[in-house]
């Protein structure tokens, strides 16, 4: 055992210096080189200020908004704490929350699945477009635009499978309600 | 399930396949000693560490001092991690100022890093600093992989060898392992997901000010390279809390499919490596075949149930065609979220995509069970593998019983001593399972820490020690794990699962290496058929469904009978 004691040594600390700072900073120093808006988390400006991140989803609470998905952080889309409910199929606690939200949402039946239950992460970037349909008369009515220009909005901001088979069609709600402002502004 | 789903499916275990063919053919040659086309490269550097160590690249081991070996290297790597991890306050890079672990979690954390298994009773934003994810953890995420490589590597060579108890050298195999096949893919796999939209920097994280005026901070920090061996190496401990799921570990439907393929690659090809390296390349595709059946039977499952919704909810009025949405990602959709489920649990990877503790009953039993069988579809890097071996020689025992022979594997008669160790290997599964879930259900503090009430609290428990003792890393993550009597008692879990399980596994290897090879005869029972494919996976099944359909019965099974009578708890 003890012969095996200057190789364990050696290998820890040869391997932490090699794998542990020389493979991510190299990685780094890629990646800001090459690819600097992915490498900083494809972050979003409006001249000096961070809107936000194209990755990342927000909250929107104002009725001229799309709203995304509920957030199960404490701050609803905390992207310090991410993380979903946890709840089991089977919880009061779930089934209470889920019947408030769809109360809140005045949606009619069926309710778009995503609109009233969280994500794995609470920052789930999108929410489906049947979601974004059903939100279109609120924001059209809070913004004084025709229901019809907003529907046409949703549909030219609905995204859908990569090379048509991965992923689930789905709207981006940040790049959704950024579009809608300038829609507003003209 | 629809169609598109399952042309997603299929796309990327067919991607796997085609990787691993070649893949597990490089590792063959790699580990028989013989050049391959990144030698000019890196020869270089291993030559390096073998002169700084004072190791003898041509010395061989017995069982006992390749066992040695490990074990000395692990605990070297436990104790760097574990400094590492309680001086964070003194150490650079951490733009957070986070200050050190407390001992309870910084042993349960180095632990988990260190057998693979990257169970988190912690939160990464809020937690871990740039260089503890570095430094410490990524290091582990390498080195735990390559730990796992070589033992199996050991144990293929007991079939590979004749008449000798030299094994193979650990510090060969370990080198090799990290230099040739973990970094290589790790670099790809890293610019990849960058490309794809994963972070990769220094910063520790950025203001935001929302449209609505609201303030966003957004941690950030080196996730790409971490991302990358996390997957490629079936580690599974995420940069962020969320995992695989979060948006920046995570970004689409493409790098979802990219990081499944990663936890597969080397798992599905070494089989193709074991197969080619003791001459029978035919029985490589045997053990993947079983494999690959079981873990397409177990996708199918999750994807039935947690597409098929649930009644409480189409009650209240959603739309029962979504499925089950809580605790999934909209732009992964139902069948890739089915697919990493069953992926990150039959292998031993444990990250997710998925907020597992939110799956169905039917859904949530299925990661469980994978689990319990012994993460062998197609199990953690290399763990997969010397896992299959053992199962493979309890199925020809089985055979041999049947028909009045004696059992052979691979031109190795296999006797008393060999199955007296395998059985040893798989009863430490159920003793460290429902030992500790048991305990842990008559105990007022650790109750106090489950998040779910009735059965699905149970299952908390269940999965938490399946996820520990398998390697796993996954959770039903409502447990509030982070207290100190479930960070020693998983911490534990995870040391036998790793530790208690490989020495009987080296032994038997040991023991084999040094019989004869006998030729096949007429009553030689055939392991490259069809008929041993489903024997194989009947041993596992029924070996796995005997230990545990009493525990699953009290948790996921009665739960999913409740569920269609609108229970609730």
């Amino acid at each position: 055992m003890i012969s095996h004691l200057r190789p364990a040594l050696v290998f820890v600390g040869g391997f932490t210096l090699l794998l542990g700072l020389a493979y991510p900073l190299s990685m780094t120093a890629i990646a800001t080189t090459l690819l600097p808006h992915q490498a900083q988390g494809s972050l979003i400006r409006d001249g000096d200020r961070v809107l936000g991140s194209e990755l990342v989803g927000q909250n929107f609470t104002a009725p001229g908004y799309f709203h995304p998905r509920p957030s199960a952080a404490a701050t609803p889309y905390d992207a310090m704490a991410s993380g979903g409910s946890n709840l089991g199929p089977l919880s009061q606690k779930l089934i209470d929350r889920i019947r408030a939200d769809v109360a809140a949402a005045g949606m009619a039946a069926p309710v778009p699945a995503d609109a009233v239950t969280a994500s794995a992460s609470g920052l789930d970037p999108d929410i489906s477009p049947q979601n974004a349909q059903a939100q279109v008369a609120r924001v059209a009515a809070a913004r004084g635009i025709a229901p019809a220009r907003v529907a046409e909005l949703v549909e030219r901001q609905t995204r859908q499978p990569i090379l048509g088979i991965f992923g689930a069609p789905r709207v981006n709600v940040l790049a959704l309600n950024r579009a809608l402002d300038t829609l507003a502004a003209q | 399930m629809t169609v598109i789903g399952w042309l997603q499916i299929a796309a990327v275990l067919l991607c796997t396949l085609a990787t691993a063919v070649p893949l597990g053919r490089y590792m063959a040659r790699l580990f028989s000693g013989e050049r391959t086309f990144l030698h000019p490269l890196l020869h270089p550097v291993e030559r390096g560490f073998y002169r700084l160590a004072g190791v003898a690249p041509d010395r061989d081991q017995g069982w006992l001092n390749y066992a040695f070996a490990m074990l000395a290297f692990s605990a070297a790597g436990f104790a760097a991690l574990y400094l590492i991890l309680r001086a964070q306050g003194l150490m650079p890079f951490n733009p957070g100022q986070l200050p050190g672990l407390p001992a309870d979690l910084a042993f349960n954390t180095a632990v988990s890093f260190l057998t693979n298994t990257n169970w988190q009773a912690y939160a990464g934003e809020t937690t871990m600093s740039p260089f503890s994810q570095m430094a410490g953890l990524a290091v582990q995420n390498f080195l735990s992989a390559a730990t796992g490589i070589a033992l199996a590597m050991a144990v293929t060579r007991a079939f590979a060898r004749a008449g000798t108890d030299q094994l193979g050298n650990f510090w060969v195999d370990m080198t090799r392992a990290t230099l040739y096949v973990l970094l290589p893919l790790a670099i790809l796999v890293a610019l990849a997901l960058v490309v794809l939209g994963v972070p990769q920097t220094l910063t520790g994280s950025v203001g935001a000010v929302t449209l609505e005026g609201a303030q966003q901070t957004i941690a950030l920090g080196p996730v790409a390279s971490q991302e990358a061996i996390k997957q490629l190496g079936t580690n599974g401990g995420g940069f962020f809390n969320a995992n695989s799921a979060h948006p920046l570990e995570n970004p689409s439907g493409l790098s979802n499919g990219l990081v499944i393929w990663a936890m597969l690659a080397i798992s599905a090809a070494l089989p193709i490596t074991f197969g080619r390296m003791t001459g029978s390349e035919r029985q490589g595709w045997a053990i993947l075949s079983a494999m690959g059946l079981l873990l397409v039977a177990a996708t199918a499952t999750v994807y039935w149930a947690e597409t098929s919704g649930t009644p409480h909810l189409t009650a209240l009025g959603l739309d029962p065609l979504a499925g089950n949405m809580e605790g999934k990602e909209l732009r992964f959709g139902q069948a890739m979220s089915a697919l990493f489920v069953a992926v990150t649990t039959g292998l031993s990877c444990g990250a997710v995509n998925t907020m597992h503790d939110s799956l169905t009953p039917l859904g949530g039993l299925v990661p469980m069970l994978l689990m319990q069988l012994g993460e062998v579809l197609p199990g953690g890097v290399g763990s997969g593998l010397y896992g299959m071996v053992v199962f493979c020689v309890l199925s020809v025992f089985v055979a041999g019983l049947m028909v009045g022979r004696s059992p052979e594997f691979l031109g190795k008669k296999i006797e008393a001593r060999e199955i007296r160790l395998a059985v040893l290997a798989v009863l430490i599964l159920p003793l460290v399972i429902l030992g500790f879930t048991s305990a842990s259900a008559l105990l007022p503090s650790a109750l106090a820490s489950l998040n779910n009430a009735g059965p699905h609290g149970l299952s908390e428990l269940l999965y938490a020690y399946s996820s520990a003792a398998g390697n796993n890393g996954s959770a039903f993550a409502g447990l509030n794990a982070n207290t100190p009597w479930f960070n020693t008692t998983l911490g534990i879990a995870m040391m036998l699962g790793r530790f208690a399980y490989v020495l009987p596994v080296l032994a038997m290897a040991g023991a084999l290496a040094s019989k004869p090879r006998i030729a096949a005869s007429p009553g030689t029972f055939p392991t490259t058929s069809a008929l041993f494919v489903g024997l194989l996976v009947g041993v596992i099944v029924i070996l796995g469904g005997l230990q545990f359909f009493p525990a699953l019965a009290l948790g996921p099974i009665v739960e999913q009978v409740l569920m269609r009578d609108l229970v609730t708890f």
